[in-house]
């Protein structure tokens, strides 16, 4: 059993190490089905790198939690009401235009956040968005030529792209919410303020979809719930396959 | 372009870490323990050592203990794990007894950290080093082509050679 966790700087460090866990499981189910074979190492190098960033952060929970927490029992002894990843990192991985539009997404966003978060008052928060920063400019450059291959390529693929980011659309607002806990530590210094960055994230969106033809769509819905662990019904059949085998076989070890 | 546009601010910091990690080894009062981690090879680029590739940031004594701080170059890199046994293993080969391995992000490891001797040894592993202009390493061309951002590890991308038609890894500029 995991102890409450209620550490505030702790559980902000939970939720980016949610977000990166789950978007990266997302890109490994390519492994072995992706349309292309260099395409297959590079989503299983992005997924790579949010693994290292989802360890960086389950690593620091863990040293901040004391009490036996590990990154692995966060990663594996945690059910759906505990995630608090945001809900657009769960949903299926759909065809290669919605991974591709989910990525250029996260990835705009990711470059300015992690920049941000290298800033932070928290040393350790600060050095991990340091790190993955680069990271994340190199996951944008890709993410951001798929954009432009999908949206200028075939009549089949930009219809493809713009399904895709019609379906997105309603999960993106929730990026940028900010609750009491997060407004207290942005406060402190410790978190990343969300609100300078969603004009610059809107305007580098609309940019790159503008020179494709890609139309975004109007807000006319949008949800939220994971960072209070409300999520799709998609986050417990992906936990199912994360967490099986220490499910099926408690403390295994390789 | 702008010094902003290239990175220029970034890089000039980069390369003081660069120099300041020469420095650590250079002053060292314990050229012993760094030649014996010379020893140690990348797992997944067994032609550099981590010393040539940045990995390897500090050995020193403190107290009974001999400390090693390791950065790795990606954050996600698997082989990082086997990297610190190797590094507490050859250690130990050498007779030290107790070993602490320490991990540090910051400063965050870059390209501009391997040598001419690192790029030549890379070279000649057939992975082009990684430069603004990539040659193929077969054929000494310049004229290639990506194939992928990515390839076999996160520190590589994939290119064609299009006049010896070769298929070969460049080493990122990251």
């Amino acid at each position: 059993m995991l102890p409450l966790i209620d550490d505030p700087v702790t559980v902000y460090t939970l939720r980016l190490a949610d977000d990166a866990l789950i978007a990266g499981h997302r890109l490994s189910e390519w492994t072995g089905s992706a349309p292309l074979l260099e395409e297959e190492l590079a989503l299983a190098n992005v997924a790579l790198d949010l693994l290292g960033r989802a360890r960086l952060c389950y690593g620091y929970a863990a040293e901040r939690s004391g009490g036996g927490c590990t990154e692995d029992s966060f990663a594996y002894e945690r059910d759906c009401r505990d995630f608090t990843n945001h809900l657009i990192h769960e949903l299926p991985r759909g065809d290669f235009a919605f991974t591709m539009a989910r990525q250029f997404l996260i990835d705009r966003l990711g470059v300015l956040f992690l920049d941000s978060l290298a800033r932070s008052s928290d040393v350790r928060l600060g050095d991990i968005g340091a790190k993955c920063v680069k990271e994340c400019r190199y996951h944008l450059r890709r993410s951001a030529d798929w954009m432009l291959r999908l949206g200028d390529g075939t009549e089949e693929s930009h219809r493809r792209l713009q399904a895709a980011i019609n379906e997105l659309w309603g999960f993106t607002p929730e990026m940028f919410v900010q609750d009491t806990l997060e407004a207290e530590l942005v406060a402190a210094g410790v978190a990343v303020d969300l609100k300078p960055l969603h004009d610059p994230w809107l305007t580098g969106v609309g940019q790159m979809m503008s020179g494709v033809g890609i139309v975004l769509p109007p807000l006319d819905w949008q949800v939220d719930g994971g960072r209070r662990g409300l999520h799709t019904e998609h986050l417990g059949h992906l936990l199912s396959e994360l967490q099986f085998v220490q499910r099926a076989y408690p403390g295994l070890q390789w | 372009m702008s010094a902003t546009d290239t990175g220029f601010e970034e890089l000039r910091l980069e390369n003081a870490a660069a120099v300041a990690r020469r420095q650590r080894r250079q002053q060292s009062s314990d050229p012993f323990l760094w030649s014996v981690l010379d020893g140690v090879p990348d797992p997944e680029l067994p032609a550099l050592s981590i010393w040539e590739l940045g990995i390897l940031q500090d050995v020193r004594r403190a107290g009974d203990q001999v400390v090693v701080t390791l950065t790795p170059t990606y954050a996600g890199c698997p082989a990082m794990a086997t990297i610190r046994d190797d590094v507490i293993e050859a250690l130990r080969s050498a007779g030290i007894g107790e070993i602490r391995v320490e991990i540090q992000l910051q400063p965050v490891w870059t390209t501009d950290w391997l040598d001419r001797v690192a790029r030549d040894k890379l070279q000649h592993a057939g992975i082009a080093p990684p430069a603004q202009v990539a040659h193929c390493p077969q054929c000494g061309s310049d004229s290639v082509s990506r194939i992928s951002e990515f390839s076999a590890t996160a520190c590589k991308a994939l290119y064609r050679c299009t006049e010896c038609l070769e298929v070969f890894d460049r080493f990122k500029v990251f």
